[in-house]
């Protein structure tokens, strides 16, 4: 692969924990609306 | 800029779309006071013409419109000018679109349509309804032919290389709405325009709203996806950087073509006549079409990391205060971007199955669509026609421009926030979608959804005036830009259309060949579709006769 | 093509939680009976009066732990006469229509059940709680679709 589409060396740790909070805003909303269907 | 017919084309586009954002959005004010009891409609017109209108005219022809403007000035500008043909067959398409849209909104506002933008059979319209919807399809097929025969010409004289990447992204875009039409075309040329002008006596229902399924969601991907062009090519420019990755971005949209048509079943999973397992099997593609969308969030903020360390931010967060807020154009789809980020979580919900109970037809997926339409795809049109119009009219984007530029969209956040919130949670407690009133009689459980502080009438009122005042701000800015403020004449007043570079030197030259995408595409979709649907046209029950219950 | 390390991260973490809510949707569906509502069996929507279950349209019982409910709807109502059922029991819920598309849809349970002329929508659930259930439609049918409700006693 040539070096210009290499993302290796690029300091990317605030992208990773952002894309984390996607996740988490993801999960805690499926789990919330998970528990209701459950509940009814 | 680009050549002076070219343009023209593209602000006919542009300013069709805005008269229909002006009918809509008022038809959506209208809607939040009789609902809150604070309107009385005339006895000529009734909520539910109101609120076909309201859908038809945002949803469809606000976006589809404003679409082709894009695509139009991008193709002129990535891949040259207009040939002679591009251009009559891009006039063409624009004019039987509109004459389909003038007759789908006479018919609607003459009352011989109030049949929601879904229009779900027995529901009866008048015949010249169902031909309007088809003429706006088949316009939009010239128009796309038109770009497609473009492009073509651009690959001829550029033989072995991959083709820019707004060209490929506006193709893609293109290639999935012409698959996913054959849908509701089949649907409304063999099954609703026979049946609505007599000329058959009864109608497939179930088979009539899979095919509109089957064209319903694609048709989501079909307004996402030119937001996500706005994402993947304009933002890098305007934070000064590149793509983040040129292989990456079109890998993620060659999925899209893959697996954002085999999964319409998702919007039935509470219906008869598909069995569980049809049901589950596009549950498990529509998560197919999730993973395109998590690689754009990564790349997303992976280009905001990078634009902001170059700019000297350091630590884990410091590269997030160096992004260009003062940048209207750059702010507005930052906003688009964060509110998709509940959209899509939701979206996941919709279709998971049994979950989808709890949230079908009740307000949840009105606050749904308007955190994914209404303001990731909405806001970030409005972004992108802060500079495509200045662009287009050579016209000054004055300093004035840029303050109400910043009003409209932070009006708009803040109303759809209330708006969306409010319909969410109301949605959960079980509050019905489409009704006019949900009183039911004083009936205690209904009195009950309405009772908290943000799930009230009163918050979607103001809510959706707050929205109203901003769409009325925007077309202020539309009419400025398009035909009033002062020409451009210094070098640094001319708007520029911002289009990343990309590097494709190491982008794989498979992903642009598209018969392997359209043959996965094809063969996904029988797999996905082919069995049930032969069970619904072997085993059908007789059908129904048409009805105007309205 | 390459995958910078943090991205292989946040897909792989993206693609297993998919996984998992399909997982879990799943198993739950098909080992223990949580399907959405739906079914294979058509009907003439011309004759849904003269065909069982719906020429004798409410609450019949089929043994000591299982009740069918045969509900037939239309613009703008349900004809589903003294609707009362036991808490703690099956309940089978069949629904048709004789006109236009409706649903069926019991507030704060997990009955929501598209209605389709020509098809019986099949959801069987078990009330929890006695008290008074909104009934209503949430698919527009027309002018009068949102008068359209009705109300079920669990006792």
């Amino acid at each position: 692969m040539s070096k210009k589409d290499d993302h290796a060396n690029v300091d990317l740790r605030g992208t990773l924990i952002s894309v984390f909070f996607v996740g988490v805003v993801i999960v805690a909303m499926w789990v919330i609306v998970y528990s209701m269907y459950v509940a009814r | 800029m680009i050549a002076a017919q070219d343009r023209k084309i593209a602000l006919w586009n542009i300013g069709v779309a805005y008269t229909a954002f002006l009918i809509g959005t008022l038809c959506g004010l209208l809607q939040v006071f009789i609902r809150n009891d604070a309107l009385q409609l005339p006895a000529w017109l009734d909520y539910y013409q109101i609120l076909t209108a309201h859908g038809v005219l945002l949803a469809l022809i606000f976006t589809t419109f404003f679409i082709f403007g894009f695509f139009i000035t991008g193709m002129s500008k990535s891949l040259g000018a207009f040939g002679p043909k591009v251009r009559l067959f891009s006039w063409i398409g624009f004019w039987v679109t509109l004459l389909g849209t003038v007759m789908a909104t006479v018919m609607i506002v003459s009352g011989e349509a109030s049949v929601l933008y879904t229009f779900y059979a027995p529901l009866k319209g008048s015949g010249w309804f169902y031909v309007g919807l088809a003429l706006v399809i088949v316009g939009t097929w010239i128009s796309s032919f038109a770009l497609v025969g473009h492009y073509i010409v651009w690959r001829k004289t550029h033989k072995g290389e991959l083709s820019p990447l707004f060209a490929f992204m506006t193709i893609t875009t293109i290639i999935l709405w012409i698959i996913a039409c054959l849908g509701v075309v089949a649907t409304v040329l063999f099954q609703y325009i026979p049946w609505a002008f007599g000329w058959t006596d009864t109608i497939n229902v179930e088979l009539s709203r899979s095919l509109f399924w089957y064209f319903g969601h694609p048709l989501v991907y079909f307004w996402l996806l030119p937001a996500y062009m706005a994402w993947y090519v304009i933002v890098p420019k305007l934070l000064g950087v590149k793509v983040f990755s040129d292989s990456l971005a079109r890998l993620s949209f060659v999925l899209f073509i893959l697996f954002s048509i085999p999964v319409g079943f998702h919007h039935q999973l509470t219906e008869p006549g598909i069995s569980n397992f049809w049901k589950f099997l596009q549950v498990v593609l529509t998560f197919m079409v999730i993973i395109p969308s998590l690689m754009t969030a990564f790349s997303m903020f992976a280009t905001f990391e990078i634009s902001g360390r170059k700019k000297g931010g350091t630590g884990l967060f410091g590269w997030f205060k160096k992004l260009p807020w003062k940048d209207v154009r750059f702010t507005s789809i930052f906003i688009a971007m964060a509110f998709f980020i509940p959209g899509g979580a939701g979206g996941i919900i919709n279709a998971s199955f049994q979950l989808n109970e709890v949230v079908h037809n009740t307000l949840w997926i009105v606050g749904h669509f308007h955190i994914t339409v209404g303001t990731p795809v909405a806001m970030t049109f409005m972004g992108m026609t802060f500079w495509l119009i200045p662009y287009l009219t050579g016209r000054k984007f004055t300093k004035s421009m840029q303050i109400l530029g910043f009003v409209q969209i932070i009006t708009w956040s803040i109303g759809m926030l209330l708006m969306s919130t409010a319909q969410h949670v109301l949605g959960l407690l079980g509050a019905p979608r489409r009704t006019a009133y949900s009183g039911y009689n004083g009936h205690e459980s209904a009195l009950e959804w309405f009772d908290g502080i943000l799930t009230n009438h009163v918050t979607m009122a103001v809510g959706g005036s707050i929205l109203f005042l901003s769409a009325m701000i925007l077309i202020y800015i539309v009419v400025m830009t398009m035909f009033l403020s002062p020409k451009a004449v210094k070098p640094e007043e001319i708007v520029e259309f911002p289009m990343a570079e990309s590097d494709k030197e190491s982008t794989p030259k498979w992903l642009e060949n598209w018969w392997i995408w359209i043959g996965i595409a094809v063969f996904l979709i029988v797999a996905a579709y082919a069995i049930p649907l032969s069970h619904m046209i072997h085993h059908a029950p007789p059908g129904s006769e048409g009805f105007k219950t309205w | 093509m390459h995958l910078h390390k943090f991205e292989k991260i946040w897909l792989t973490f993206g693609i297993v939680a998919l996984a998992v809510f399909l997982g879990v949707v799943g198993v739950s569906a098909f080992s223990q009976d949580h399907t959405p509502a739906g079914g294979m069996d058509t009907i003439d929507p011309k004759k849904v009066n003269e065909t069982a279950p719906f020429d004798k349209p409410g609450v019949t019982q089929l043994d000591d732990d299982t009740y069918q409910v045969a509900i037939v709807a239309m613009a703008f109502g349900y004809n589903a006469p003294d609707l009362k059922v036991p808490a703690g029991k099956e309940i089978i819920f069949k629904v048709t229509s004789t006109d236009v598309v409706h649903s069926f849809t019991i507030d704060n349970t997990k009955v929501n059940m598209m209605v389709v002329p020509g098809r019986i929508t099949t959801k069987s659930y078990t009330f929890d709680k006695p008290g008074k259930y909104l009934i209503l439609c949430n698919e527009y049918c027309g002018t009068g679709h949102h008068m359209m409700f009705n109300e079920i006693e669990v006792y």
